[in-house]
């Protein structure tokens, strides 16, 4: 089980100063490294980085076709490229470029698509992705990471520097509370077993890690013991840790900032239905448009709170 | 010029051959295209045949990816392969897909397909290559239905922004798409004028006369419009070189079967002999 520091308290750093050092680090190491933005450098507060290494940051304008085009053509010329953008436009808004000039053409890029889902808050229905994991995950062997912890943010940024394919990150901007200790070490499809009990197993990504423990405290005071899995990749999936918690606790919530369809509920009932056919409750968005409202009111309006994943458990786990 | 003439017409006897091989294909662009890439094979462009990789080669960029007939005719007489893969033009299992396929073709730089993808591509490479302070360049082959695509005008800012002069862009402009004629399905207007009001070096040639563009290629290379790409606007006939398929209305993707072939490839030899006779100056 991974050794945990969650108190639920604000993180030191916020994702996007984690991403800026994280990136210089990298470039200081390794000339080849470049990171492209399409205008949204000051939300990611990225300028900096922009002055300081203009050999290596490059700013399209607000061309997110160009900008994935731009990182193919550089690719094959030895760059390891970082390409950013809010999550709809680092994602569906240039998907046939991710598809063909990278992915069909065997390349390899990391895509950083901010603020996914209800992070987009204030932005409203347009800028909120549900279905980045959808689109991201049927990109043949493309790698989709639902970042939940700002640890796991720097060592997978790492981690892909030097990998092919189409590595896909949807993160949000603000801090994410610290979940894993610094001695954690994530892997492209190694889940961590968050949470250890057998009322049933919580498969939780990104933002919602730490909701399913906000709900497994307030269970466990309850006598409710569940386990959670964050599965870090929800592609590739860590199959061997979700189905011996599945064999163990013979019932599955899936709990995700995104659709319900396609999305890290869809991926576990692919798995599970093939290898072991047991229930799988997918707490998520409901085949619905975004909108505009603050973290706390989306997750009211899309069920996403602590008592939403406590209701699911008390039913699901009660039949 | 004349061996290059003879270059190109040697690539059309060899499109004509793979496509008929296949019983057709996207003939009147890869035809339209055959001086250029003449051109471009026979002295521009840097190139390794035994070492498509080369890292100090001059990049191509075929954005137009369904004419990837033409390159793979310059390719194979180049000997980056064995010419009879041109027999195995787009058929199940072949190392030559219809368009341009980098992960299968030697020589073939960018995979392409999906129109207006490739001038990105191209600006990617052209502005690394700048970023690590190297001079060769960077040819990118676009299509006048092409020019549709939003995505192209994108990486038009963005290579007169970033001052992308070793990047020549050619527009084949041979004035039919798929649906009909670009004044039918998508006026282009002033094709020369957006360049250049986008901030291109621009240039307008015959764009089937190999010295017209030879020439417009130089002029980059002798450092006219420094600090602009290059925008080479080349004026074609679709299925040129081939005049059963010049006069075909509709010569975008026929069928090539035998009858015509032969029709064709007859054509192209009055031409070579032609060529050999000094004609056609």
């Amino acid at each position: 089980m991974s050794s945990l520091i969650y108190s639920g308290n604000p993180p030191q750093k916020e994702i996007s100063q984690i991403f800026i050092e994280t990136l210089e680090g990298l470039i200081e190491k390794d000339e080849d490294v470049v990171y492209v933005d399409a205008d949204l450098m000051a939300s990611m507060k990225s300028k900096e980085l922009w002055d300081r290494y203009p050999n290596n940051v490059i700013n399209t304008g607000i061309q997110e076709a160009n900008m994935i085009g731009i990182a193919a053509g550089m690719y094959l010329t030895g760059k390891k490229v970082y390409v950013h953008s809010f999550a709809p436009f680092a994602s569906r808004r240039c998907y046939d470029q991710i598809y063909v000039s990278i992915g069909y053409a065997k390349k390899g890029i990391r895509i950083i698509g901010s603020e996914p889902g209800i992070c987009a808050s204030d932005n409203g229905g347009t800028h909120m992705t549900f279905e980045d994991i959808a689109i991201m995950r049927v990109i043949p062997g493309s790698v989709v990471i639902d970042v939940s912890d700002g640890r796991m943010f720097e060592q997978m940024l790492k981690l892909t520097k030097n990998m092919e394919g189409v590595i896909y990150f949807r993160t949000p901007r603000r801090g994410l509370p610290d979940i894993y200790d610094e001695t954690e070490q994530f892997q492209i499809g190694k889940g961590k077993l968050v949470r250890e009990g057998n009322a049933c197993t919580i498969v939780a990504s990104g933002i919602m890690v730490s909701t399913a423990i906000e709900a497994s405290k307030i269970l466990g005071a309850r006598g409710i013991e569940v386990e959670i899995i964050d599965p870090v990749t929800v592609k590739p999936l860590d199959s061997e840790l979700i189905l011996k918690s599945a064999m163990k606790t013979k019932r599955i919530i899936t709990v995700e900032n995104h659709s319900v369809i396609g999305g890290l509920g869809s991926s576990i009932s692919e798995f599970m239905c093939e290898e072991y056919p047991i229930m799988v409750k997918k707490i998520g968005i409901q085949d619905t448009y975004g909108q505009v409202g603050n973290e706390v009111f989306l997750r009211e309006q899309y069920k996403l709170r602590t008592e939403d994943i406590i209701d699911a458990v008390l039913k699901f786990a009660g039949e | 010029m004349k061996e290059t003439r003879l270059f190109a017409n040697e690539i059309r006897v060899n499109i004509i051959r793979a496509m008929n091989s296949k019983g057709g294909g996207h003939i009147g662009g890869s035809l339209s295209i055959s001086d250029l890439v003449a051109v471009l094979y026979n002295g521009q462009l840097k190139f390794d045949a035994k070492n498509p990789k080369w890292s100090e080669r001059d990049y191509l960029v075929c954005s137009k990816g369904h004419c990837a007939p033409a390159l793979y005719s310059a390719l194979a007489l180049k000997g980056f392969f064995p010419k009879e893969w041109l027999l195995s033009l787009n058929k199940p299992g072949t190392n030559l897909p219809g368009h341009s396929d980098r992960n299968k073709v030697p020589g073939i730089d960018a995979t392409t397909g999906s129109l207006g993808q490739g001038l990105s591509i191209a600006c990617g490479i052209a502005h690394s290559l700048k970023m690590s302070d190297k001079k060769q360049y960077v040819y990118c082959i676009t299509g006048d239905g092409e020019n549709d695509e939003g995505q192209i005008w994108e990486a038009a800012m963005y290579a007169a922004h970033y001052e992308l002069d070793h990047l020549i862009m050619f527009l084949d402009w041979n004035k039919k798409q798929i649906d009909g004629t670009n004044d039918c399905v998508m006026r282009l207007f002033d094709l020369l004028g957006k360049y250049r009001e986008f901030g291109w070096y621009v240039q307008t040639i015959r764009g089937n006369c190999v010295e017209e563009i030879n020439s417009a290629i130089n002029n980059v290379k002798s450092g006219k419009g420094q600090g602009k790409p290059a925008f080479v606007l080349l004026d074609t006939v679709k299925g040129a070189g081939v005049p059963s398929i010049e006069r075909l209305e509709n010569n975008h993707c026929i069928g090539v079967p035998d009858m015509l072939a032969e029709t064709c490839l007859k054509e192209l030899e009055e031409i070579r002999q032609r060529i050999l006779n000094g004609e056609n100056e």
